[in-house]
């Protein structure tokens, strides 16, 4: 595949995009991870949404 | 299931962990169809292989402008029924729609130096592209430094509401003032000018950065739920501590 003589500016435009797709879907992986993390914290340590506890009042 | 049964945040989160995996697949399938369609796509005749660019450039352009619309919207369910899932659209799609709007701009700043001889000019059409990057920076610094999250929200709603007025300017930019950007090629009267050779690559496309938006979309929603959810159990937690 041949895409001179403006090769630069072909490369550089998807290098951009590959880059910038990257870091969204790393901000979406990493940030489901910690809010995971945290939610298993909380809960962990006994807290409770207010809905949940309304379903256990319940039963 | 209706869909209006969508709007209860934890069917949300259900539906979400059961489409997810299939939008992703389909993503990854319809981008690896298209870049083989763009590898075996001619080059044009006056632009050479930098038309290459324009597969990346006019997709992201055109879902700039929809993820602005879809802010809109859910600004409208923000502001008149204060639907806690529309805010979560709304401030899900606000980055994602930043990411697009600045791959528009690189790539069209990167296809104009060959082109054109130029990487900018304060033209119509690369002046409301570049508003509304900084309308969706506005947006996004409303939601992630105001300190009363409902106050950032209906803010974000109102900005994203008059912003909206950008989109008609950006579309019609190249018809009502001399610019150095041609006019529309695709969507036009009289139908495409584009050949097939390079419109059906285009349009495949368009499809695979049409489905990445929607799951990149669906899995920050999730997030954002999740995010309020720890949010309103540490209020508890702190409540409880105080009580």
């Amino acid at each position: 595949m041949n895409f001179s003589p403006h090769a630069d500016f072909i490369i550089a435009s998807y290098a951009v995009t590959v880059f910038v797709i990257a870091a969204l879907v790393a901000w979406v992986v990493i940030d489901y991870s910690a809010q995971r993390r945290i939610l298993g914290d909380l809960e962990d340590r006994g807290v409770t949404r207010r809905s949940q506890r309304a379903v256990k009042d319940e039963r | 299931m209706p869909i209006i049964d969508l709007a209860n945040p934890t069917r949300f989160l259900g539906f979400v962990r059961r489409v997810l995996p299939w939008l992703a697949a389909a993503t990854v399938l319809l981008f690896a169809f298209g870049l083989a369609r763009v590898m075996g796509a001619p080059d044009d005749y006056q632009q050479g292989a930098t038309v290459k660019i324009m597969y990346i450039h006019v997709p992201t352009a055109w879902l700039s402008m929809m993820g602005w619309g879809m802010m809109s919207v859910a600004a409208l369910g923000t502001l008149v029924w204060r639907h806690p899932l529309a805010d979560v659209a709304g401030k899900a799609a606000a980055p994602i729609g930043a990411a697009f709007t600045f791959i528009c701009l690189i790539t069209g700043s990167l296809w104009g130096r060959p082109t054109w001889g130029t990487y900018w000019v304060w033209d119509a059409r690369l002046t409301s592209m570049l508003v509304l990057f900084l309308l969706y920076l506005g947006v996004l610094a409303l939601y992630w430094t105001a300190e009363d999250p409902g106050r950032g929200s209906r803010a974000a709603a109102i900005l994203a509401l008059v912003g909206a007025i950008n989109i008609p300017i950006i579309k019609f930019s190249v018809e009502y003032w001399n610019t150095l950007h041609q006019p529309a090629s695709l969507f036009r009267k009289g139908g495409s000018a584009i050949d097939p050779s390079i419109l059906i690559p285009l349009m495949v496309m368009a499809g695979g950065f049409t489905l990445l938006f929607f799951t990149l979309h669906f899995a920050a929603m999730r997030n954002e739920i999740l995010r309020r959810r720890v949010r309103s159990m540490r209020m508890i937690q702190a409540q409880e501590l105080h009580a």
